[in-house]
């Protein structure tokens, strides 16, 4: 808030003690949870002694190991086609007008909207029809797995990014391209050389909003994965439905880690970007 | 169409028919950048969405599959019996009661940030951001820990003689989860709304003989009403259709409108019914966010 | 001299609003040339135009006898100095000033010449490694001055690119620009809104309302003969009386008072008299003034700028302004004082409503 009043008295205690309460919230499972995988206990909340045996189990079950190689394997080829699609989307929405332009902007918020649960049914019921269609039609014998749950997870970030692009590339005012043509630039090298610089922020971070939310997904994920073929955030839902045992510990641990580290990875290099 | 020649280009005088086909051109390149992305969610998400109406509307045969044939609306009639509404209502109570207790805790916690210095308020934001980018299910898991038997939770009741709380498996552990999880969703749009607001006003207010409750309800909550209309959205939406946290923290006790339409595919073969229910939730959202963007709100 | 840009019946449609109407315009080889007019005039549709960035709906535009209408605005040998100068924030004061020469396929070693050759010449040596973020409004003026005539365009564009300066930092400018236009001894296209601004600088003006060209001329001939009643009105001060010619030698306002007024109207037209307040003289009253020069009222109004006093002379229902320099032994006028007002016979332009 500019010219923000500075809170006074009872009211200015209650605040900061309110602030300590919400961080201590957020942070203080997230530190439980860290400590007890550490813990040899078997049971997953008591503190009985230190020991890395559970993160040597985690290595040892290869069916761990499969579900987060899947995992990765998936973010990867959803990040990279999410982004292509998404930043062409914003880039038409912003920049074009062309018909059907106001259906269009509708559909691509429809994914950010609609519940996990339907998406999640839409698509089930969705590749049950289309691959006893290309049975019926080619004799070809698809499974649900990789191309299926790559292809879910696209249809929902492609919004996503988009919607992160789309911000960007609001906030940029078409001048700089105008200025570039002006000087002799073609239209394809006004966007190389000035408009892709400009909005790169905002495709890093719909590019870190599409793996997050790729490598985060459990509901839509377990209605289109295929037998004997999930990712890592489906595998251990399965784990805790059956009871919890410490090597769900390190495996949330670990998954824990690696989403804090992609943040933190793609805040330093905002700063970096910023300070050079 | 007149041309006149230059040395080096032949170029058209303007002309209005020129301009038409100039404009008509450049919407075709909209068109084609869009198109990929256009095809891609009508096919994967536009003919799902078609199909789950589709199967909203046909009959269950007795091998728990579904015959396309025989249209009713014997789906959306069975909403209406006893057992589905007490479901619908505890799922649509549980996410207003998550709403309005993000929204205690957010919104003292959203001023207090916009009253902060800019330095130490984009270090408050990151510290907010990060769980928000943390892994969903590994944040409720951690509370199924905390909650669970001999957990540090029981420690700590146990030590202030309270006894022992079986907190797991209620309803409060799924509330306690969801606002957990959706609290960042509160405390951002909170926090831009109130950001924004002009603290002179709130000066001005005090200057004019109002104490601090009259400030706060007169000035500073009027003004921070999108704020307030979007977060709750943002909150009450993913709550209403919650079906991670109560599967890891509810019980049987605690079945919510999520976790009873996947039963209704994966055990219960229902599928015309889970898919009528689908239904339902999805427009109610729909409802939701149309109604937020009539008020005014943008971010999403 | 030739004419380095010429519009022929170029008229601009946005939908259904016509920005730019029927407009014939040559702009000759050399002249610093301004488009004035209110926002919303279509001054700036038609530097776009001209510039590539927008195409006429209809109508010949050419650039030193080439018709270029239609052509793409990287194909254009003139260049923009942009109103918010447009610098690409990514890339550094040499980068910004070299992109043109980049994308014309210069090498790389003459465009870092050439780019520091003009960033010497704009006065920017020493800073050529900034980012347009860590330089002040002024400089930033500078490096788009330098990024647009680095390629040596045939005319330049400029769409009120001393908008967003300080009025300090503006007036040095206005000198700059000139003296930089004369330099490189290309035209200059300036848009403004600013009527001082474009009598300080400008060889000629054409000024521009509701997408029409009202007048195009010498900032003298502008000033002292204003083609029409929103033409006097917009530069510079000026009092605008109502009334009808009476023969082409008098018109009778609209309070019954004759005015000796030179015009080509035929009887009974009706028209306004502009006299600009420096141009009279206020006096005790005396019955002795020529009546058709002059006006008999009550002040009623004094504004004291410092350099001048600004009276408001009130007659019958209508008032008139009176700029008086000052000098010592002037003499000083109150509120309600009777005084006469007078002028010179050909300080009067009689304009068409």
């Amino acid at each position: 808030m500019s010219n923000a009043v500075e809170p006074r008295g009872l009211s200015k205690v209650g605040l900061q003690i309110n602030g300590w309460l919400v961080y201590l919230f957020f942070y203080a499972p997230i530190v439980l949870l860290v400590i007890f995988s550490f813990s040899e206990s078997r049971n997953v909340g008591k503190w009985g002694g230190f020991t890395l045996s559970w993160y040597e189990q985690f290595i040892d079950s290869s069916n761990a190991r499969n579900a987060l190689e899947n995992s990765i394997k998936i973010a990867i080829v959803v990040t990279i086609i999410s982004v292509i699609l998404g930043t062409m989307s914003a880039l038409a929405l912003e920049r074009f007008t062309f018909k059907g332009k106001r259906v269009f902007d509708a559909l691509l918020y429809l994914p950010i909207i609609i519940p996990d649960v339907t998406m999640a049914v839409m698509l089930l019921l969705f590749f049950g029809e289309f691959f006893e269609i290309l049975d019926n039609l080619f004799g070809l014998q698809l499974r649900k797995g990789f191309w299926s749950i790559s292809i879910s997870h696209i249809a929902f970030n492609i919004s996503f990014v988009s919607v992160v692009v789309r911000a960007r590339l609001a906030g940029m005012s078409t001048d700089l391209e105008e200025a570039a043509v002006d000087l002799y630039a073609s239209r394809w090298k006004a966007f190389r050389h000035v408009t892709f610089p400009q909005i790169l922020p905002g495709i890093a971070g719909g590019a870190l909003l599409a793996m997050t939310l790729s490598l985060d997904d459990v509901v839509i994920t377990q209605f289109v994965a295929g037998p004997g073929w999930t990712t890592l955030p489906v595998y251990v839902f399965g784990l805790i439905r059956k009871g919890v045992t410490p090597l769900i510990n390190s495996i949330s641990v670990i998954m824990l880690v690696s989403s804090m580290l992609l943040v933190g990875l793609s805040l330093l290099a905002e700063r970096t970007r910023r300070g050079g | 169409m007149r041309k006149r020649e230059s040395s080096e280009h032949v170029v058209e005088v303007a002309t209005p028919e020129f301009e038409k086909t100039a404009q008509k051109k450049e919407a075709r390149r909209g068109l084609l950048m869009a198109l990929p992305s256009y095809l891609y969610l009508i096919l994967f998400f536009v003919i799902p969405l078609a199909i789950v109406l589709i199967y909203s509307f046909a009959t269950r045969n007795r091998f728990g599959g579904t015959d396309l044939s025989g249209w009713n609306v014997e789906s959306y009639e069975r909403i209406a019996e006893p057992i589905v509404r007490t479901i619908l209502f505890r799922s649509l109570w549980l996410a207003i009661l998550t709403t309005v207790i993000c929204l205690v805790i957010a919104y003292p916690f959203a001023y207090y940030l916009s009253t902060r210095k800019p330095a130490i308020r984009n270090v408050m934001l990151v510290f907010v951001m990060i769980p928000f980018w943390t892994n969903f299910l590994v944040r409720n898991y951690a509370w199924r820990v905390i909650l669970g038997n001999d957990g540090p939770f029981t420690k700590v009741t146990e030590f202030f003689g309270l006894g022992t709380h079986e907190l797991l498996f209620s309803q409060k552990a799924v509330v306690l989860g969801l606002v957990y999880g959706y609290l960042p969703f509160m405390i951002l749009p909170l926090y831009a709304a109130i950001e924004r607001i002009d603290g002179q006003l709130l000066e001005a207010s005090r200057d004019l003989y109002g104490n601090g409750w009259q400030s706060f309800k007169n000035v500073l909550l009027p003004l921070s009403m999108p704020g307030v209309i979007a977060g709750s959205i943002l909150v009450f939406v993913p709550s209403l259709g919650a079906y991670v946290t109560p599967e890891v923290l509810g019980g049987a006790k605690t079945t919510l409108l999520g976790s009873y339409i996947v039963t209704q595919f994966l055990t219960a073969r229902n599928w015309p019914f889970g898919a009528a229910l689908s239904f339902v939730l999805m427009a109610v959202m729909l409802l939701m966010t149309i109604i937020y963007f009539r008020k005014g709100g943008r971010t999403l | 001299m030739t004419a380095a840009v010429k519009l022929k019946g170029i008229t601009k449609k946005f939908g259904d609003v016509t920005a730019v109407d029927n407009v014939d315009l040559t702009i000759e080889d050399g002249e610093f040339f301004s488009l004035l007019g209110p926002s919303g005039c279509g001054k700036t549709t038609t530097l776009r135009m001209i510039a590539g960035l927008e195409f006429p709906t209809e109508g010949s535009l050419s650039i030193f006898g080439e018709e270029v209408g239609t052509l793409a605005p990287n194909k254009r040998s003139v260049n923009t100095v942009f109103q918010n100068y447009a610098l690409f924030p990514h890339l550094t004061v040499i980068d910004n000033v070299g992109f043109g020469l980049k994308m014309q396929g210069v090498a790389k070693k003459e465009t870092k010449e050439r780019a520091m050759e003009m960033i010497e010449l704009v006065q920017l040596a020493g800073l050529e490694t900034r980012k347009p973020s860590q330089m002040s409004g002024g400089q930033q003026q500078r490096v788009a001055l330098a990024r647009a005539l680095v390629n040596q365009p045939k005319v330049l564009l400029l769409d009120e690119p001393l908008g967003a300066l300080d009025l300090k930092l503006r007036q040095e400018m206005q000198l700059e620009l000139k003296k930089l236009q004369r330099d490189v001894g290309i035209s200059f296209v300036f848009v403004t809104h600013d009527q001082e601004e474009a009598l300080t600088m400008s060889d000629r003006i054409a000024v521009m309302h509701e997408g029409k060209l009202l007048q195009v001329a010498s900032p003298e001939e502008i000033y002292e003969s204003p083609a029409n009643r929103f033409v006097a009105d917009f530069i510079g001060r000026t009092n605008l009386l109502d009334g009808t010619t009476a023969d082409n030698e008098t018109v009778v306002l609209s309070n019954g008072t004759s005015i000796r007024a030179q015009n080509t109207f035929p009887q009974g037209t009706k028209v306004s008299i502009s006299i600009r307040p420096e141009r009279t003289k206020i006096t005790q009253r005396s019955e002795s003034s020529d009546p058709y020069s002059s006006v008999q009222g009550t002040v009623e109004t004094i504004t004291y700028l410092g350099n001048a006093r600004v009276y408001g002379v009130k007659f019958t229902w209508l008032s008139i302004e009176v700029r008086e320099e000052n000098r010592p032994g002037l003499e000083v006028f109150n509120v309600g004082d009777d005084v006469t007002v007078h002028w010179e016979y050909d300080a009067i332009s009689v304009v068409e409503d």
